[in-house]
């Protein structure tokens, strides 16, 4: 048998999928670009915005230097207040997300009735925006900081409650069950066989929800909820845009320096 | 001291694991409980202090009968039973000394146990056990620091910590090198004989137990095939407790114990060198 | 039983603190106590408004019960319009993720591209989706044009992050493999990188469509359109039931695009 009759006994093709398997991928493919294209098209977008897009931004950025120096002390207490935000938020998240994330563990809560409470309220925290917690605390006490760190803690509740829920579930049975086995009452179960193995993600995730939480305190003050952003808000609508610029810039530097502390932290916590 | 009665076990999937188990342990021995996997040595020895609920049945620990206790009297029964399980069940991220405390927590109250505030004889009884088990020096490392076999010490002195009147050991060896398994099993033995408390014992090393055991009994789906010396258990025996297979070499005399007492290996080292093998735990 | 006598143990152990020091440990206490009370201090928090905001909250929930669904079609050309945002820049931001994200993996890219596309990356990033939306705005004028382009960005900068992660993460193994068989950089890319970081790639953009639906409620708080803008101009009109409604609507929406996205990725592993 030549080396010809010998290839001759296998296909001549080969294909990675078959033909069914193609014609249902490319049916997605069609399917996606259709539903984006739907969307832009409904949106009816402006495209004539686009045609000096360009010019726009660059005047922007040009109007914002050189940034406004002498400005940045104005800027600095209110920096410091979305800060105090952001911290007080976080901790005031932290205590209340304890307890509620104990509820909706399968295996800590007391009861299918508790547990469904627990997941309620993780859920209800979590799908509503801090900005939209925000409008509704503002509503309730008034513009300023401590409807800010109330919109944060709310918010934050969920974000920690859920992970820290996920920990608990997670935790080492075998444990738990020594701990029982020794005839310990329920609470110290808890607090001797489930609290030490969930302590690091407790930690890890209040500290990395600081420094999300950052982030979102800058944006606070454009519904009124306190620090920088409402002197931010206020510039942009004045077109002061060389004070826009210092605050883009301090902004910038803290969420850089609070994502370095977290990060730093988060490593050394074993 | 420990009488078990018609003990049965069917879980809720239907599986059913034991089918009207009787035992009598009357006098301070190690009973080895062996049989294959799936035979129902774990669920009889966590009936007993029931991690598992017992579907029927009567367990009679000194007159009491555990299966009728509610919550809080089923607390106070369990702290007269000490536990030593297979993956030793340490809390890995608290110490070996609130490992070993944790012994005590029947006795003590909540905020004693937050605040680790413990009575002085307990801490003097840990510092004791430290030392008996080979855990000299070693209180302030963290649990997940250990060895396996310097974990199941710890798991030896938290179930003594209890001053049990009766040891539960659900397979002490199985996640051990044969060495550090016969070691491990010596200490158990020693320690059962030393304070006349008797221990059921599960295992899956028929000579180890042989070697170690006063008593060996065979269970095979749910049911006891077989209770008696170690000495009488012979190929027939094995063959019925596992089914065929060539037991010749099972049977014959179990001489690679390596001897010598009290040996500690964790003594050797300094607490914080410890092999990196097992930090990954 | 017979316990061995134990008397001449130690009686008293405590357990070695978080920080070995005492003194340190104190002092990290005493810091984070200061550190309260300074920051507490130093908010301008006026006290009788808060203590009003009881009463406040009581009047507000009693004007948001029952949640009024009158204007319905005001509620549902927002949603339709939040959710076309979210689709919209999510098919964009996943096109446009591929390029940043390649030239943002250190193992890929010479070393200049890699900056400039980190340096996007970490810009983007920084920057809480609100205010890229309200500059947006100042350059396109109100509406959803401006939050749709406010979504890519968000989206382009997660998605080109986590990629360019997973390309670093990658095991070179099968890239040198594939490159000694000596393909060209495109034949390699599709060869060696995109088996590997396709069913991420896709589980990513996935993620990001349901994070996009849960940000496009929000854009609109500064005029970039979506429910967030129809729920901004409830509050300040003090319509709460209306405010309401949209709330609960929202909460709907956002959960069931968490167990679509939750869906899909499951089905795609």
């Amino acid at each position: 048998m030549t080396l010809d009759e010998h290839a001759k006994r296998y296909p001549e093709v080969w294909r990675r999928f078959q033909p069914r398997q193609t014609l249902i991928r490319y049916a997605w493919y069609v399917g996606i670009v259709f539903v984006a294209v739907w969307s832009v098209q409904q949106l009816e977008v402006p495209w004539f915005y686009f045609l000096d897009a360009h010019v726009q931004a660059a005047d922007l950025f040009v109007r914002m230097f050189p940034p406004d120096w002498a400005f940045f002390e104005e800027v600095l207490d209110p920096l410091i207040e979305t800060m105090h935000i952001a911290t007080l938020g976080t901790a005031i998240a932290f205590f209340m997300a304890f307890p509620i994330a104990f509820l909706s563990a399968r295996n800590t809560t007391f009861n299918t009735a508790t547990w469904l409470l627990g997941r309620f309220i993780l859920v209800t925290s979590r799908s509503v925006n801090t900005i939209v917690w925000g409008l509704l605390f503002i509503a309730i006490f008034g513009p300023g900081p401590v409807a800010g760190i109330c919109a944060i803690a709310a918010r934050s509740i969920g974000f920690l409650g859920k992970l820290i829920a996920e920990a608990i579930e997670e935790a080492d049975e075998g444990a738990i069950e020594a701990i029982e086995a020794t005839g310990a009452s329920r609470l110290q179960v808890l607090w001797l066989g489930v609290l030490p193995q969930v302590l690091p993600v407790i930690w890890g995730t209040t500290v990395y929800r600081w420094d999300i939480n950052i982030r979102e305190s800058t944006v606070l003050g454009f519904v009124g909820g306190g620090g920088i952003g409402i002197m931010l808000y206020s510039s942009i609508n004045q077109f002061a845009w060389r004070e826009v610029g210092i605050m883009l810039i301090a902004i910038f530097a803290v969420v850089i320096v609070g994502e370095f502390i977290s990060a730093a932290i988060r490593q050394r916590i074993t | 001291m420990l009488t078990i009665t018609d003990l049965t076990k069917q879980y809720p999937t239907g599986l059913k694991a034991l089918h009207g188990i009787s035992l009598t342990v009357d006098e301070p021995q190690v009973v080895a409980i062996i049989g294959p996997s799936g035979a129902g040595k774990s669920t009889l020895i966590r009936c007993v202090n029931r991690l598992v609920e017992p579907t029927s049945g009567s367990v009679l620990l000194d007159g009491t009968d555990i299966t009728k206790l509610g919550r809080g009297p089923l607390r106070r029964a369990r702290r007269r039973m000490g536990m030593i399980f297979q993956e030793y069940n340490l809390v890995d991220r608290l110490t070996v000394m609130e490992n070993l405390l944790s012994g005590r927590l029947g006795y003590v109250g909540f905020w004693r146990a937050f605040r680790r505030n413990y009575p002085a004889a307990d801490v003097q009884a840990a510092y004791a056990l430290l030392d008996r088990v080979g855990l000299h020096g070693y209180e302030n490392t963290r649990a997940d620091a250990l060895s396996g076999g310097q974990r199941q010490r710890v798991g030896i002195g938290r179930a003594l910590m209890q001053q049990p009147d009766l040891l539960l050991v659900d397979e002490p060896t199985a996640s051990l090198d044969p060495k550090t398994s016969r070691q491990i099993m010596r200490i158990i033995v020693e320690l059962a004989h030393e304070r006349g408390t008797p221990a059921l014992l599960n295992i899956h090393d028929v000579p180890l137990a042989r070697s170690h055991a006063d008593r060996i009994i065979g269970l095979t789906a749910g049911a006891i095939v077989f209770d008696g010396k170690p000495d009488d258990l012979n190929e027939a025996v094995l063959t019925e407790i596992y089914g065929e297979e060539d037991w010749s070499k099972t049977v014959g005399r179990d001489d690679d114990d390596d001897g010598g007492g009290n040996a500690a290996p964790g003594r050797s080292g300094r607490p914080g060198d410890l092999d990196s093998a097992a930090v990954a735990g | 039983m017979s316990a061995p006598s134990t008397e001449s143990y130690p009686a008293t152990w405590k357990p070695p603190g978080l920080i070995a020091n005492p003194l340190m440990q104190r002092g990290v206490v005493a810091l984070t106590v200061l550190y309260i009370l300074w920051s507490i201090g130093s908010l301008e928090i006026d006290w009788s408004r808060i203590a009003q905001g009881f009463d406040r909250a009581g009047n507000l929930f009693g004007r948001m019960f029952p949640p009024s669904f009158e204007r319905w079609e005001l509620l549902l050309k927002g949603f339709r319009e939040s959710l076309q945002m979210a689709l919209a820049a999510s098919f964009f931001g996943m096109v446009l993720a591929i390029p940043v994200g390649l030239c943002a993996a250190r193992n890929l890219a010479p070393r200049p591209v890699y900056l400039v596309a980190r340096g996007i990356i970490v810009i983007t990033r920084t920057f809480h989706e609100v205010i890229i939306a309200i500059i947006f705005v100042k350059i396109f004028g109100f509406g959803p044009l401006a939050g749709v382009l406010t979504l890519i960005v968000a989206s382009v900068s997660f998605i080109s992050k986590m990629l360019a992660e997973d390309i670093e993460n990658m095991t070179p193994g099968a890239m040198e493999a594939v490159r000694a068989t000596g393909a060209s950089f495109p034949k390699f890319l599709i060869y060696a990188i995109t088996p590997q970081i396709m069913p991420r790639y896709l589980g990513l953009s996935i993620y990001r469509l349901d994070a996009n639906i849960r940000h496009s409620t929000v854009v609109g708080i500064v005029g970039a359109g979506g429910i967030g803008q129809v729920l901004q101009a409830s509050f300040n009109r003090y319509d709460y039931d209306f405010s309401l409604a949209i709330l609960i609507s929202i909460v709907a929406l956002v959960f069931i695009g968490e167990f679509f996205s939750a869906w899909i990725r499951g089905r795609l592993r």
